[in-house]
């Protein structure tokens, strides 16, 4: 990478009978020009390793200080009580987490049904047709709608219609979430499963239906399954559309038309509080949520590296 | 019968289907069978069954409509969405119309309102964070991409997942307690001392604020940025690397001419995305913000955005106008992350077509 990548080349003088001189490559302002271009260079390559360190060196710290934040404050009170009232010690989330999963299945038995569907749909009967393109596109820019959209969506369907905020209604605003998310993951990996086995179901004479349940879904169901839990982890930690939703509960709620408390909602209220006690809870809380989240998004990975398509190819 | 008896043979390829000499006829004897009508034997197991099934159309078409159904759900949530923030926000449009986003009121109490404040502090705060978070998005992107050595890719390509995987409200918690007091004690009057003659730093500084929101708001949206933009320029052609190379060119120069260059379109489209999350951001920025309808030079003193006036306000707006209000900046916030994701996801794919977009 010196000074110069071409040095001299001897020109080719025997083929031309006469004496040509050689061509100087050394000038002064060509020497002057590779050690600009090395030091840029160098410069440049300085600059995209210094920027990755300063990205990974917060996140490093943020995950550090939560990690020893959390497990400083976390104990088994946290899973076992529900919250203290003000001034007292102690007291914990076990509502909040019992409130969130009860949230969360009801998203997922709405949201995931109706996502893989769809990307069945993009996948095996919508190929090449403007339709899907176009539903292909709608589902990219729903994944990007504010959430707090979401939330306001559901609060003015269901919960100015029933006149009270009920965890069904955090269920829909979180389902609406999921659906984009599963569609394009279901699609996508579907699209990776070889025409050939299709074809050797169908040529058996087993039905479309039959094929795209058993061969296709089957064959992609380990990528399926990762953007399931993708699409589960990222709603798991949402709390704007739960605000006006599920609105929170300090209490033990397992009814779906009554407000239930969520996870990340407990740690929104105890985060912005004023109280001591509250903010060890909201640490311990997010330790929790995050740990939840680390070990679905870790596991996917693991499961997902093993290769979607081993079955198949 | 040697066609009733050779296929559960086959089926079970017990030791004696190997013994039967006649196996390879006996299947041309089944073809035959199966197309001869007229002949007065017992159906075949497998032509019991199958008659039995019938020929699948009915079960066919309900299970591609009800795909079908399901699909243009995605189109039935948008529309609906917007058809009822629509009806909800109807007395605030009947009032104050067009002019509800060019006035600086915000008064529940006589009931005016208007959302310019807390579009100056979505726009300031938005456009903030990416003035941060672009450059260094470009340099993981680039050194992920281009210059990683293959060990420590997959390690970093984890931890920046991870960095999206962190929800909002935790990032929200972690800048209440540590980012805030850096701001409030060190980094404020560090930027004070340096930039205060350019009036952006004045004011008192309590740690909440525009800026204070930005940053957190950066460190959020990097790891989108970083990573569609990876993908992106690892969608451009090696052959690109190595033309550019084989002229002579640094690894700069190659990164530049041939892969910058070449996925730039792309990379736009990232950080308009990036953009668009900035925009609906709802919770950590809430924490951090301040929560003050104000329009200020000054990035200490503190703001309010769409997104957070709606997560503040909402559930204890009182009044019809009030709450008309509020759903109207929901509505405002829609339309405007449609836009926006809809001329992102365009400049991806008009990159990235024929490869899968990647789901963020």
């Amino acid at each position: 990478m010196s000074a110069n990548p071409i040095q001299n080349p001897t020109p080719n003088t025997e083929d031309q009978g006469q004496l040509r001189p050689p061509m100087n490559f050394q000038t002064r302002r060509m020497r002057a020009n590779s050690i600009w271009r090395y030091v840029v260079n160098n410069l440049m390559t300085g600059l995209a390793v210094l920027s990755t360190v300063l990205v990974v060196a917060p996140l490093v710290a943020i995950l550090v200080y939560l990690i020893y934040k959390g497990a400083s404050s976390l104990n088994l009170d946290f899973f076992t009580h529900i919250p203290a009232p003000v001034g007292e010690v102690g007291g914990g989330m076990a509502n909040s987490i019992v409130g969130s999963a009860i949230v969360l299945v009801l998203a997922s038995s709405m949201g995931i049904p109706v996502g893989i569907a769809a990307g069945v749909y993009l996948a095996e009967y919508g190929r090449g047709k403007t339709l899907a393109m176009a539903i292909r596109f709608t589902a990219d820019v729903l994944n990007g709608i504010p959430s707090i959209v979401m939330g306001i969506a559901a609060y003015s369907l269901i919960v100015m219609r029933q006149m009270h905020f009920s965890a069904f209604s955090g269920g829909v605003a979180l389902a609406i979430m999921m659906v984009p998310t599963i569609t394009r993951t279901t699609e996508e990996m579907l699209a990776t499963v070889p025409h050939s086995i299709r074809e050797a179901a169908l040529g058996l004479g087993v039905p479309k239906w039959r094929t795209v349940v058993s061969v296709s879904l089957r064959t992609a169901s380990p990528g399926i399954i990762t953007g399931c839990m993708l699409a589960f982890a990222r709603v798991a930690g949402e709390t704007a559309p739960l605000l006006f939703t599920a609105f929170g509960n300090q209490f033990w709620s397992f009814k779906l038309n009554e407000p239930i408390a969520a996870l990340p909602l407990q740690i929104y209220v105890y985060a912005i509080s004023p109280y001591d006690e509250w903010h060890r809870l909201a640490w311990a809380g997010a330790l929790v949520l995050i740990l939840m989240i680390m070990v679905s998004v870790t596991l996917v990975r693991i499961y997902a590296g093993r290769g979607v398509l081993k079955g198949a190819s | 019968m040697p066609l009733s008896e050779t296929i559960p043979q086959m089926d079970s390829s017990t030791p004696s289907a190997k013994a039967t000499p006649l196996q390879a006829p006996a299947i041309l004897n089944f073809v035959t069978a199966a197309e001869s009508v007229d002949e007065e034997r017992d159906p075949s197991p497998i032509r019991q069954y199958l008659s039995t099934c019938g020929n699948g159309a009915f079960a066919d078409k309900t299970f591609a409509s009800v795909m079908l159904i399901c699909a243009l759900s995605i189109f039935a949530i948008v529309l609906f969405i917007f058809t009822i923030l629509v009806a909800r926000s109807r007395p605030s449009l009947a009032q104050f119309g067009f002019g509800f986003f060019t006035r600086s009121a915000w008064d529940p109490v006589s009931g005016d309102f208007g959302a310019l404040p807390f579009i100056f502090g979505t726009l300031a705060t938005s456009l903030l964070a990416l003035a941060m978070a672009v450059p260094l998005a470009l340099g993981v992107a680039i050194f992920l991409s281009e210059l990683c050595p293959a060990k420590l890719r997959a390690p970093i390509s984890f931890l920046t997942e991870l960095l999206a995987a962190i929800p909002s409200v935790v990032y929200g918690l972690w800048a209440v307690f540590v980012l805030v007091p850096i701001m409030r004690d060190q980094l404020g009057p560090f930027l004070y001392k340096i930039l205060g003659w350019t009036g952006f730093f004045e004011g008192s500084n309590f740690g909440v604020g525009l800026l204070t929101a930005s940053i957190i708001l950066a460190i959020m949206i990097l790891p989108i940025i970083s990573s569609i933009t990876r993908d992106i320029m690892q969608a451009v052609p090696t052959s690109q690397r190595e033309a550019v190379l084989a002229l002579g060119a640094t690894r700069w120069e190659m990164i530049r001419t041939g892969v910058l260059r070449n996925a730039r379109i792309g990379i736009v489209g990232a950080i308009i995305l990036g953009l668009g999350r900035a925009l609906g951001e709802t919770m950590a920025v809430t924490m951090v913000i301040g929560n003050h309808p104000d329009i200020s030079k000054s990035l200490f003193a503190p703001g309010y955005t769409l997104a957070s006036v709606i997560a503040n306000e909402f559930s204890e707006a009182t009044g019809d106008m009030y709450l008309s209000a509020l759903i109207e900046i929901g509505l405002a916030l829609f339309i405007v992350t449609i836009i926006v994701n809809a001329i992102a996801r365009a400049l991806v794919w008009a990159v990235t077509r024929g490869a899968p977009a990647r789901v963020h």
